[in-house]
């Protein structure tokens, strides 16, 4: 019972935030670049339903379109971390004990002694900041999470016997990694893949909020807060509301990430029969 | 008086009856054994006792020791009891132990746990139990951790803990099962000394009705959660009254008539065969060294030949299985099939003679194929695999062969049941009409009941398929029955090579005499029965 | 257990060396010269020259390579493009910001999650486990420089018991220093908290699934004790490893928390230094950083061994 409400208000939360993105594209409440310095720090009220920041955009818009550059950070990053980190995960764990795991592992280590925001320093170093460098910061710190993930899960499957059956039918590595490898571990990658998004969400706010991530005027959750700080003494709402909207879509992401696992991994589900 | 009775147990999980109306006795210094196949309640029956039940689980009835009432007792009081009066010993000696405590303080644990014993006091006392199961301190340490003993030392550590104490109840949930046969035959001498030692009763669950016969004096026959039919071991023997026990000792003792074989050409030639493994390194920087897992291993197997190769875990049985398979390469030596060396890298037409059925009926199938994509994995060895209406009848006509039915095609694995998916296990490997097929303890996870059914659809399929095959297995009895010749395998070397029938009723090298001394034979229900009239 | 050390030990020179060489390229490949950057536009050439030759610009890519390790290796990180002064003690300075921080607030992460996570799974599916989890659900979706800025609104702002931001040094005593270190360390311990209570919790309740927990409730003990003998140290291990992760989100994340609390710690240096692309101290404070992580999961690594004897006699 507990399982189905954790999905059903988790796909609630993400379905209302990604519509919000996708409505954006098409219609916003105001333009969200148009200042209109008479009404700024309003409270929602009627007009600006979640009122006006200080230089008087509606914040409501701004949200929707921050929404937007959100979810299109974290879910390419989690593109580029499973796209990347599946294969690897996926040929590390078919040549196990190889030299190519060994330095695929290695590799992995290593990427994980870069936490992302290092990554993105880096990049920003030597690029400048942007909306991209975040994506690929983040990308490839997800690399290495779905390549472990993907091989720790492919491991005990390779022990398997109808891999074993597999192979005795003629069939060759790679061919057995798509045919029944990788079916068995989607589940598994389906839920890594709703917390990293979710994970997304966060790296991405705070590297906006630093300034490494997406630059002005594309708004952003992250920079919204950035631009709040000052003022939070006197207008509370300024940091209340982008901070409402990041906690609402990752706790949605989060649930929904639990739910999916419950629903999807019989393991559970057998132990709570 | 009984030291423990049970009687009129019910119990049900979540709402599900599992046990109905269980009612048994254990009289002090009595082995009882419980009997039965999976899903009979006996282990739950066990764990009753012990009040170490899953969660969501009702009980009614009685269940008494010495006059003490245990069922739904406070747990306090079961804490009091368990360790100190009723001892319990594990099926999986692998799994039972902390992994991260040392064997001595796991003992000491029991001790100290029920006793005001000083440390060193407790020290003595789990040296002196430890010596009493076997591992004397001198050559196990106290100190030593589950990892570093082998699973025999492990079910004799388990023991030590579950009799630290000397409790007056002793219950064994299936103690062997995990064990080789000479080991499996030491523990079973360990726990009846320790019974005739220390006075205590053991309940013993096994669903061996050969080690039963061995042990206990009283036997409990269970199915679906009820007793079927119960008395002293040899009379109910000698008298077997309900179908169910009969049919049960007929399937433990089944035998399946093998077509005569006529050997014609070598089929398979395995020539000084050699399968080395890497060992962990030891030194930061030292050589590889290897552990030779099979070497120089020779035999031949004729085409129509039933060979069976047997021997304890770890002999190397299964590593010379995937060498034939060609799936690990050889170190030296070379193994011929058809005429072509097999290695890893053989082509398809090589490959497609040799078929495999494994062990495990939940393991051996991909669980998101359909059983029609399962059986037809083979295919892709073939040239030109059938395709359309061709396809679909091979898969009709093989599903059929082995007792399904064609519909049974568009299931999924999970609708199955164990003995069922070894049907299928052994559809996959004919479908290709393979010239040998390699049965790797294929029959050694089911029941007595559905293993004689499935030895049964072997010798039927070698009647209808001619077909020549290796049967590995530990099991003795069930390698006597299935195969004409047999090889008797030791530390990666064959021993014993010859006919079966021979070998068993004389064998030549002291390791067969001795497996086949330690593996605990059914009862002569005949000459029990003429005794006792 | 002394060869498992050394092979860490050697994984670790390894992977600090590679990782080194990862920064030095990525580095490297960023576009403009810091010489003609620092003197400005109009710079004459042999100035630029002797300033190049000052800062070993003309040097080949390896040679700048090895001494920059090299220096590295004996503390002196080159000099600071934009203030003349040795990177090193620019980063000392700062390191003693930065360091406490991030230990503060791992032990405040572990303090809280270790009781909560073992609570919640001795109480599960208890009212506590299931306010546990809900609280822990929330903790991992809040940004903890969200957390720090409502931190400041309430505690600095509204009810004054702390400053809202900036950090008097370490010389006017321990509790000054650390005082003025709380409310950053609890904003960024609280979200890491809620993740390791999860960890904690299901390792746990992995672990009380396995057989010989079955074992010690059949020797009599109570589920108390077989929780605190027998589950406790096997659940560690899983949670040994997030910790050892954690200390590098902890690392990083403190360079976004002193944004928040204008802390004079590794990240204002950092955030500085790319504005003024003083790329040598980038270079070094993501080195310092990158090691600091590397180390951490060598101490986890010996941390295994410590706790797992099958660890400890292999290789």
């Amino acid at each position: 019972m507990k399982t189905s409400r954790n999905l059903v208000i988790g796909a609630a939360l993400s379905t209302l935030f990604i519509a919000a993105a996708l409505i954006s594209f098409i219609w916003t409440p105001f333009d969200v670049t148009e200042m209109n310095i008479p009404s700024k720090l309003q409270t929602p009220n009627g007009t600006n339903w979640l009122g006006t920041d200080h230089f008087g955009r509606d914040i409501f818009s701004m949200i929707m379109v921050g929404a937007r550059t959100s979810i299109a950070v974290a879910l390419v990053a989690v593109g580029i971390g499973m796209g990347v980190g599946v294969p690897l995960g996926l040929a590390a764990a078919a040549r196990q004990g190889s030299l190519l795991d060994e330095v695929i592992m290695r590799g992995n280590d290593l990427v994980f002694a870069f936490p992302s925001l290092v990554i993105a320093i880096l990049i920003t170093a030597v690029f400048g900041p942007g909306a991209i460098n975040a994506i690929i910061a983040i990308g490839i710190f997800n690399i290495p999470v779905f390549a472990r993930l993907t091989r720790s899960a492919a491991l005990p499957l390779w022990q398997r016997e109808f891999i074993m059956a597999a192979r005795a039918s003629g069939k060759g590595n790679a061919r057995i990694s798509m045919e029944h490898i990788l079916p068995n571990v989607t589940n598994l990658l389906i839920v890594q893949g709703t917390i990293q998004f979710s994970l997304g969400i966060l790296a991405e706010a705070g590297l906006s909020y630093v300034g490494l991530g997406a630059q002005p005027p594309l708004p952003s959750w992250g920079r919204m807060l950035a631009d709040a700080q000052t003022m939070v003494s006197f207008a509370p709402h300024l940091a209340l509301i982008p901070g409402g909207a990041i906690i609402l879509t990752v706790l949605g992401l989060n649930l929904m990430g639990d739910g999916l696992r419950d629903l999807l991994d019989p393991r559970i589900r057998v132990e709570r029969t | 008086m009984s030291l423990l009775t049970i009687k009129d147990l019910s119990l049900s999980i979540h709402g599900a009856p599992i046990l109905k109306d269980v009612s048994l006795g254990v009289a002090q210094g009595a082995i009882v054994a419980i009997t039965g196949e999976s899903g009979s309640g006996k282990s739950l029956t066990a764990f009753s006792v012990m009040q170490l039940l899953p969660r969501g689980t009702q009980t009614t009835g009685s269940i008494k020791l010495d006059g003490k009432e245990l069922l739904n007792a406070p747990d306090g009081d079961m804490c009091a009891l368990r360790g100190n009066d009723i001892g319990m010993v594990f099926q999986e000696p692998m799994t039972a132990l902390n992994p991260l405590m040392s064997i001595g303080d796991q003992v000491m644990e029991t001790i100290l746990l029920h006793t005001d014993s000083s440390h060193e006091q407790a020290r003595q006392r789990a040296e002196e139990t430890l010596a009493r199961v076997g591992l004397p301190p001198e050559k196990y340490s106290l100190a030593r951790f589950p990892h570093q003993l082998s699973g025999g030392q492990r079910q004799r550590v388990v023991i030590a803990m579950a009799i630290a104490l000397r409790p007056r109840l002793l219950i064994a949930d299936e103690p062997t099962t995990a064990l080789d046969v000479t080991t499996q035959a030491q523990i079973l001498d360990l726990l009846k000394d320790l019974v005739q030692d220390f006075g205590m009763g053991l309940l013993m669950i096994t669903h061996d009705l050969a080690v039963v016969s061995a042990m206990a004096e009283r036997i409990v026959v269970m199915r679906y959660g009820e007793v079927v039919e119960t008395g002293a071991t040899k009379a109910l023997f000698a008298n077997m009254q309900h179908d169910y026990t009969k049919a049960l000792f007929a399937a433990s003792a089944h035998q399946v008539a093998l077509p005569e074989n006529t050997p014609k050409d070598a089929l398979l030639i395995v020539k000084d065969a050699i399968r080395d493994y890497p060992k962990p390194r030891t030194e930061l920087f030292a050589p590889r060294t290897y552990t030779r897992a099979v070497n120089a291993v020779s035999f031949t197997l004729r085409k129509g030949e039933r060979i069976g190769l047997v021997g304890e875990s770890g002999c190397g049985k299964s590593t010379l299985t995937r060498a034939i398979l060609g799936l690990e390469p050889l170190q030296g030596g070379s193994i011929t099939a058809l005429n072509q060396k097999v290695a890893p890298d053989m082509p398809a037409a090589l490959r497609s003679g040799l078929q495999v059925v494994f062990q495990d009926p939940y393991g051996s199938f991909n669980p998101r194929h359909k059983v029609a994509r399962i059986i037809t994995e083979p295919f892709h060895l073939l040239p030109n695999p059938p395709r359309g209406q061709e396809r679909e009848n091979r898969i009709s006509q093989l599903l059929t062969a082995v007792g399904l039915h064609p519909t049974d095609a568009n299931k999924y694995i999970h609708a199955f049941s164990g003995g069922q998916r070894q049907r299928i296990a052994i559809a996959r490997a004919l479908i290709i009409n393979p010239e040998l097929i390699i049965f790797d303890e294929a029959v050694s996870a089911l029941d007595v009941s559905i293993r004689a059914q499935i030895l049964d659809l072997i010798a039927e399929l070698t009647r209808t398929h001619d077909l020549s095959y290796l049967f590995i297995s530990h099991d003795l009895s069930v390698v006597r029955t299935i195969t004409d010749r047999v090889l008797v395998m030791k530390d990666g070397e064959i021993v014993e090579d010859g006919e079966t029938e021979q070998v068993f009723t004389n064998p030549r090298h002291p390791y067969t005499a001795s497996l086949i001394k330690a593996a605990p034979t059914l009862p002569d229900v005949k000459a029990l029965a003429d005794v006792s009239s | 257990m002394l060869r498992y050390s050394l092979k860490r030990l050697l994984s670790l020179a390894i992977s600090l060396v590679i990782a080194s060489l990862v920064i030095f390229l990525v580095i490297e490949v960023a576009p403009g010269d810091p010489a003609s950057f620092m003197l400005g536009i109009n710079a004459q050439e042999d100035t630029l020259n002797a300033l190049r030759e000052e800062l070993g610009l003309n040097q080949s890519k390896l040679e700048r390579y090895l001494s920059w390790t090299f220096g590295m290796l004996q503390g002196d990180f080159g000099t600071s493009y934009t203030y003349r002064t040795p990177v090193a003690d620019m980063v000392q300075d700062r390191l003693w910001v930065s360091l406490p921080l991030a230990i503060y607030a791992l032990a405040l992460s572990t303090l809280i999650a270790f009781p909560a996570g073992i609570y919640a799974a001795s109480r599960r599916g208890g009212l506590g486990d299931v306010s546990i989890m809900g609280a822990t659900q929330l903790g991992v979706a809040i940004p903890n420089f969200w957390f720090a800025m409502m931190l400041v609104l309430v505690f600095a702002i509204n009810l004054r018991w702390f400053s809202a931001g900036g950090f008097p040094g370490w010389e006017d005593g321990l509790f000054t220093g650390l005082k003025a270190l709380t409310l950053p360390a609890i904003a960024l311990a609280l979200p890491q908290a809620a993740i390791l209570a999860r960890v904690m919790r299901s390792s746990l309740l992995d672990i009380l699934n396995e057989d010989f927990i079955r074992t010690a409730r059949a020797k009599g003990l109570t589920p108390q004790q077989a929780l605190w003998r027998h589950a406790l140290r096997n659940a560690l291990i899983p949670v040994l490893t997030i910790i050892g992760l954690q200390f590098s989100f902890l690392l990083a994340g403190s360079i976004i928390i002193e944004q928040v609390f204008y802390l004079p710690g590794l990240g204002r240096l950092v955030f500085q230094s790319i504005s003024q692309r003083d790329l040598i101290v980038v270079e070094s404070v993501v080195m310092l950083l990158v090691f600091a992580v590397i180390l951490v999961n060598f101490i986890v690594d010996l941390a295994y061994a410590w706790v797992d004897p099958r660890l400890r006699s292999r290789t």
